[in-house]
């Protein structure tokens, strides 16, 4: 090779003979595929559209979702129905970008040891939902779950939940000044029927008051799991929002709908 | 007296920066302990105490180790015999590699089989399988898998410099640095502490902590690199560079959040729904291409060639190689989010692109396999080889897979099933475990030099056992994930969907007992190499057959004598 007389405009010997050359040029070589992808998501129109119906969590569904995290139920459980046949007939329709606008982070899992939870909202009642997080077996025999009995057993210390929400409208959630101030009272106006839920359905539409795990004296953790479960899928009426998505796509081009 | 004075002089000097840098670790210590004390969760709190616990650690050993009696005469401390490399960090590292690989394949056995009999969650939050999934990827991706890189990189980079590290206290920073990382990921797992992000799952103080190690780890790769003694830099280092730059980019751009308080371990991602789930994604696939695969090619590039004593198959071809894989690997992400509310174009342009990465994938294949060009003998009489040519066997059959998988057709089956495990599982243990099994075995008699290692025949065994694990982890996987995607599909004459999903759960158990054993054998196989390298530290070496076979038999070897025809 050193017998080549060093006419080539450009050798590979020189970035082989230079970390700095090599390393600018590794840079740009992985650059370049994740601008292309993830850039324009910010700003095309078919993922940042909005749809009617979806609100911010509530407090309590927050720490709910929180502690759905926590447990990593996200590892054996979707929250993503892909636009097939038998995934709209088992989970129902397909999930829509808007869906999980405001989740942060997304939640859309891999895998399905256990069914998608993206509309589980509503389809079971809240005795069901305890029943099941207290010993999966006794209402599925062939689950393979693990049992989340101490749940119920135990308080929901979510802390100051108005930090929690600041942080969220920082990272733009569209959250109210007094969503935050009363972030910590919603989590009791909604958990606990006794308490009177003030403005929190104004603020937060379709929101489900109630006790949710049977236990009117305190909000357990159970509480907020299941207020979290029963509100999964509930927000948006995908019918209306169907023509409001085909709005934005010619018709010729809208063929992901299957 | 002036030689005298100087003497003391130095002396003070050394004195102050001991001084200097105990204080240094006491305050660190102590401010670790103001956070614990303000803490508004439990978790956050224990984390705090441990990083007190490391600074405390780090002035003891600063302390215990300082040379007063030097001091005192004013001696400097005798500079390091800069004629042989800088190898403790990588003896460490070799160490690390070990214990974490215990700790990652027993966990993963156990997460197996609490799939088969749920009995074993035990109830408590601790041990259930949400938190200790996340457990097990961790540790053998980013405790075996890191910390053998960590150490093969710091080993090959000063073999293809003919120089010594750059930094060697920043080196033992890196290392240190980076088991600390590793015990606030794992302890903040099992309690609860996740971003639920998949291989991002360490919360956003664990996150800064990693991002200070990786630019010191950046500094000390690449100035060994800059004080070499060669005029080329070895194909290898392009890729532990090219793995050492591209992870930060990934790993600062995916983890950007928000703490709720800066005393809790809360955060949430910068980035919600779409936007999130493809840079997740982007970042996820490219752990898998810039953690498990560019940096293992790089051990592929030094430790093959030298256990075969055969140079490099091709040059030009580690050329493409190199400039093909790291360009298109980053577009193959979106082939995780097929048929999600990901934007079709998306989908396809990273389906395109897996497609298309088949091809620089066996590219390099190929230059590995090639190197043994003349050298094929050595399959039968080197479990080492061996164990390398099984690893680049199982790189070209994960990478075919992958490609396949991102088509979107497949992956409508395939998404969501075991199919996904039985492939990351072909590729972790078949590619990733037993490259590095042949790079302990290589590294081991040579860091603590001795004769070799302890056992042949033992890595022969070990050989054995992890071929025929992977082989029923990946059977098994493979036919339950094609089972349950036709589960989950099936429709009856009547129109109806023929399966509950509790009845595709059930049909699972046979495939999860299976899978299981599988496990099971390859972890047994790892504790043959951990005896293996244990007795080999200790110095002893096994009397055995050498593993060269084919026995001469002298009788057989002469001219047959010509018979007459009867």
């Amino acid at each position: 090779m050193a017998s080549q007389p060093a006419e080539k405009r450009f050798s590979h010997k020189k970035l082989e003979r230079n970390v700095s050359l090599l390393g600018f040029f590794s840079l740009i070589a992985v650059a370049i595929g994740g601008i292309v992808e993830i850039a324009p998501l910010f700003w095309i129109d078919n993922t940042i559209e909005k749809v009617d119906g979806m609100r911010p969590y509530t407090p309590l569904e927050l720490a709910g979702r929180n502690i759905y995290m926590r447990e990593g139920c996200y590892t054996c459980h979707s929250q993503m129905i892909r636009p097939f046949r038998d995934e709209v007939e088992r989970y129902g329709h397909y999930s829509l970008a808007a869906e999980s606008m405001y989740d942060h982070p997304f939640q859309w899992g891999s895998k399905r040891t256990g069914p998608d939870l993206a509309r589980v909202g509503g389809r079971y009642s809240d005795e069901w939902h305890k029943a099941h997080l207290i010993d999966p077996r006794s209402v599925v025999p062939e689950s393979i779950m693990p049992p989340y009995a101490f749940l119920a057993e135990r308080e929901l210390k979510a802390g100051d939940m108005a930090r929690d929400l600041t942080a969220l409208y920082r990272v733009g959630v569209p959250y109210t000044k007094i969503d935050i101030a009363k972030a910590n009272d919603d989590i009791r106006a909604q958990a606990d029927p006794n308490a009177g839920a003030g403005d929190l359905v104004a603020r937060y539409p379709k929101a489900q008051v109630r006790d949710f795990d049977g236990d009117p004296t305190r909000v357990t953790e159970m509480d907020a799991l299941i207020a979290y479960l029963q509100m999964l899928g509930t927000l948006v009426d995908v019918e209306k929002a169907a023509p409001q998505e085909q709005a934005h796509v010619p018709a010729a081009a809208s063929g992901a709908v299957r | 007296m002036d030689a005298a004075d100087g003497a003391a002089e130095r002396g003070f000097a050394m004195m102050d920066d001991l001084v200097f840098k105990a204080a240094g670790w006491l305050g660190l210590a102590l401010l670790a302990l103001v956070f614990a004390a303000l803490a508004v969760d439990t978790p956050f709190a224990v984390h705090m105490v441990i990083i007190a616990a490391a600074c405390m650690i780090a002035l003891w050993a600063g302390v215990s180790r300082a040379d007063y009696a030097g001091m005192a005469r004013g001696l400097l401390r005798m500079p390091q015999d800069q004629g042989v490399y800088d190898d403790d960090p990588v003896r460490w590292g070799v160490i690390a590699t070990v214990f974490w690989g215990v700790a990652g394949l027993a966990v993963g056995l156990y997460i197996a089989l609490q799939l088969a009999f749920p009995a074993l969650n035990l109830g408590i939050e601790y041990t259930s399988f949400g938190r200790l999934r996340p457990l097990h990827t961790s540790a053998v991706v980013f405790a075996f898998g890191g910390n053998a890189l960590i150490a093969t990189s710091f080993y090959v980079v000063q073999r293809t410099c003919r120089a010594r590290l750059a930094f060697p206290t920043a080196a033992r920073f890196v290392f240190w640095g980076y088991q600390l990382f590793l015990v606030l990921a794992a302890t903040g797992y099992v309690m609860g502490v996740t971003e639920a992000r998949e291989y991002a799952e360490p919360e956003w103080y664990v996150d800064l902590w990693l991002t200070i190690v990786w630019v010191v780890y950046f500094v000390v790769f690449v100035g060994t690199i800059v004080k070499r003694r060669e005029p080329h830099i070895y194909v290898a280092n392009w890729f532990y560079l090219s793995f050492i730059v591209t992870i930060a980019m990934l790993h600062i751009v995916n983890n950007l959040s928000i703490p709720a308080t800066i005393f809790g371990s809360k955060s949430y991602s910068a980035f919600a729904g779409v936007q999130d789930a493809l840079t997740q994604w982007w970042y996820g696939h490219n752990a898998v291409a810039f953690f498990l695969t560019v940096p293992f090619l790089a051990m592929m590039y030094y430790f093959v060639p030298k256990q075969a004593e055969r140079p490099i198959y091709s040059y030009r071809l580690s050329i493409l190689h190199f400039w093909s894989l790291i360009f298109l690997y980053i577009w193959a992400g979106p082939h995780h989010l097929h048929y999600t509310a990901l934007p079709d174009w998306a989908q396809t342009l990273g389906m395109v692109f897996s497609v298309i990465l088949w091809m620089p994938s066996w590219g390099g294949m190929i230059n590995g396999l090639m190197t043994l060009n003349g050298a094929w003998d050595k399959i039968r009489t080197d479990p080492i080889i061996r164990m390398m040519v099984v690893a680049l066997a199982f790189y070209g059959m994960a990478t075919f897979e992958g490609p396949m998988l991102s088509v979107k057709a497949f992956n409508s089956l395939s998404h969501y099933t075991e199919w996904t495990i039985a492939h990351v599982h072909a590729g972790a243990l078949g590619w990733n475990g037993m490259i590095t099994f042949a790079a302990v075995y290589y590294l081991v008699p040579r860091l603590w030099g001795r004769p070799r290692l302890y056992s042949l025949r033992m890595v022969n065994w070990h050989f054995w056992l992890a071929t025929l694990g992977i082989v029923f982890y990946a059977a098994s996987m493979w036919v339950a994930g094609i089972m349950q995607g036709l589960m989950w599909r099936e429709y009856g004459a009547d129109g109806y969907l023929v399966y509950s999903f509790a009845e595709s759960v059930a049909a699972m158990h046979p495939m999860y007992l299976i899978r299981a054993a599988g496990g099971a054998m390859y972890l047994a196989g790892f504790l043959l190499l951990v005896f293996n390298v244990w007795a080999t530290l200790a110095g002893k070496v096994r009397e055995e057959k050498p593993m060269t076979e084919t026995p001469y038999n002298a009788a057989a070897d002469r001219p047959l004598a010509s018979v007459p025809a009867e």
